[in-house]
């Protein structure tokens, strides 16, 4: 049920960012969503997008250090408390989160949480078990 | 001296070459070559015997440099010295430096009329005078020959093709490579440094079996084999011949595994000749140093007095046989340790030198202490989630000394979570600082950031330096 994010190293220098989004631009690759986890000399650039084999395909030929890891994409109310049930979830059951962000599906106008935790498999099970409702690669796709 | 049928030995390689057809180098390496020598006798010489011809060449060339040369004569008449009575008053002669070529630029160290000088070397320092060197008929011949000992040591047979990718022109690693060559009968490809992709092409063509050039050089070169499709370690080379800069165990052992082959050290210097000075053979336990021609010493740096055997210092060497540009106690500069026992490996009776450490030019003094960049190397060769490429960069903030280690990522090591580089980070920090003893900071930088080199790579940037100069 888990859905493939792709991350890419990034030196701290004026226009970095850019070139990457310019790259998957230029390929017609769409980003889903993002977050930049930063240091002072360095960030992961972590992204959802929809043609995820291409855009590491035409990274890795730009000399791009990409890598891809199962992430977990839940659908959450989009009210206040939406967020907290879900991670109370997890909690309940001892997982904690690595990192997490957020975007907004635009068909349904439900908010999207995407967040890694320890131990993927465990914490799909728990959210099941309480019907959240998670993404799957098609559904990303076709978003 | 054993008398070899030529011919026959000739076929016998030939035939062997045939039945391998090298595809697999390590067969071929392993059961067919034999360790041999270019000169036997010299190069297998009792120590006692060595010992004899150097004094007598070096009383020969002691007045010859005083007699042809000004610089000399003043030098030894200043220093009170007349005669030579044996090897051990070698300690009292002052030695020579790197600037006393650069006082008598462009011709004024040569000992011998310009019409008599058939070849003429420069290197370019960082000041920007070149150090000019000269080389007679004789001294090309005896070039030749030292580096066609250095090829024969390495392991090269007839048959082999050597990719030469030293820089050919006023730097002496390409022509000195390329005499050796010439000397000892083996193919040469002058193919110098650059274009490396199509170098790349020229190896898988042409079936190049032995590499020279830098150590760097060959690392860049298996990198842009892969980018091109090509697997380093399935073409012909089987030895690389890597000079011309410092590197360490560390680094050896990941050329080997790029290219699948033997990555064996050269070492020269154009002042003293160029390449071929001293080679290592198989056994990679010192570098044989060429002691008919070249008579080495160490020295402690800082007081200039002559070390014993084992004893880490700076290689003072003297030419015996040149006679274009005499050096008489040269300091190289360049930090190792000397070992005069027989080599256990190849039986060859010659000194041996240490892989170099470093040159005393490249040791940094950091709040203090001194640390060289093979150090550092050394450390970084044994960490997998990092490249070999480095820099290390050197500034001052608020009067004290930073040192910063700018390290490659390779995208095994790379992770989604900042917590894990981080981890990286602290892991080779606390592993350069164990052997430095110093802190450092360390950068992680994006693969294929730091600048390739085709030539001798550039590892220091220290900004103290920049900050001076601009005062």
């Amino acid at each position: 049920m888990s859905i493939k994010q792709i991350s890419i190293f990034l030196e701290n220098r004026l226009g970095r960012l850019n070139e990457v989004v310019s790259i998957l631009a230029k390929n017609k690759i769409n980003i889903r969503a993002l977050s930049l986890a930063d240091k002072a000399d360095y960030g992961i650039l972590r992204l959802i997008v929809n043609d995820r084999n291409k855009a590491i395909k035409v990274l890795k030929k730009n000399n791009f250090t990409v890598d891809q890891t199962d992430v977990i994409s839940a659908e959450v109310e989009d009210k206040p408390g939406g967020l907290a049930k879900i991670l109370g979830y997890l909690v309940e059951n001892g997982i904690s989160v690595e990192y997490i962000y957020a975007f907004v599906e635009k068909s349904n106008k439900k908010a999207v949480v995407v967040f890694k935790t320890e131990d993927i498999k465990k914490a799909e099970k728990v959210l099941k078990k309480n019907k959240v409702k998670l993404l799957k690669e098609s559904d990303i796709k076709k978003i | 001296m054993k008398f070899i049928k030529k011919p026959l030995l000739k076929e016998k390689l030939k035939k062997l070459f045939e039945k391998y057809s090298l595809i697999d180098k390590k067969i071929f390496h392993d059961k067919i070559l034999k360790m041999e020598y270019f000169q036997k006798e010299i190069e297998k010489l009792k120590e006692s015997k060595l010992k004899e011809l150097q004094f007598e060449r070096l009383k020969k060339v002691f007045n010859y440099a005083k007699e042809k040369i000004p610089f000399y004569k003043k030098l030894y008449e200043k220093a009170g010295i007349k005669n030579l009575t044996s090897l051990n008053d070698l300690k009292n002669i002052p030695f020579t430096k790197k600037n006393d070529l650069r006082d008598n630029y462009p011709f004024k160290m040569f000992a011998c009329p310009i019409e008599n000088v058939f070849e003429i070397h420069a290197s370019s320092g960082t000041t920007g005078k070149l150090t000019v060197v000269g080389y007679t008929k004789n001294d090309i011949e005896v070039w030749s020959e030292v580096m066609a000992r250095s090829l024969v040591c390495a392991g090269v047979k007839k048959g082999d093709i050597i990719h030469n990718a030293y820089g050919y022109g006023l730097f002496t690693g390409g022509l000195g490579v390329h005499y050796g060559a010439l000397k000892l009968g083996v193919t040469v490809i002058p193919v110098s440094a650059g274009q490396t992709q199509r170098q790349l092409m020229i190896i898988q063509d042409f079936k190049s079996t032995v590499l020279t050039c830098t150590p760097s050089y060959s690392l860049y070169m298996a990198e842009e084999a892969k980018t091109m499709g090509i697997n380093p370690k399935k073409t012909t080379i089987r030895i690389g011949i890597l000079g011309a800069e410092p590197w360490t165990e560390g680094m050896r052992k990941k050329i080997e595994e790029e290219w699948d082959m033997i990555a064996l050290d050269i070492y020269g210097l154009s002042e003293i000749i160029g390449p071929g000075v001293a080679m290592e053979c198989e056994g990679k336990d010192g570098l044989h140093i060429w002691a008919d021609h070249f008579l080495p010493e160490v020295i402690n740096p800082d007081t200039g007095e002559t070390l014993e055997e084992g004893e880490e210092g700076e290689l003072v060497l003297t030419t015996l046989t040149k006679e274009a540009l005499p050096m008489i106690r040269y300091r190289t500069g360049d930090i190792v340790k000397i070992n005069y026992s027989e080599c256990p490996y190849c039986k060859r009776t010659m000194p041996r030198i240490s892989k170099i450490k470093g040159r005393i030019d490249d040791m940094l003094i950091i709040r203090g202490v001194n640390v060289f960049p093979s150090q550092i190397e050394t450390v970084l060769t044994k960490i997998p989630e990092v490249s070999p490429y480095y820099q290390l960069v050197v500034s001052r903030e608020k009067y004290l000394d930073k040192l910063e280690v700018r390290v490659e990522i390779t995208e095994k090591a790379f992770s989604d979570e900042i917590k894990k580089l981080e981890e990286l980070e602290k892991k080779i920090q606390r592993a350069i600082e164990g052997v430095i003893g110093l802190s450092v900071s360390v950068k992680l930088v994006e693969p294929k950031s730091i600048e390739r080199s085709m030539g001798k790579a550039k590892r220091v940037i220290d900004l103290r330096k920049e900050l001076k100069e601009e005062k």
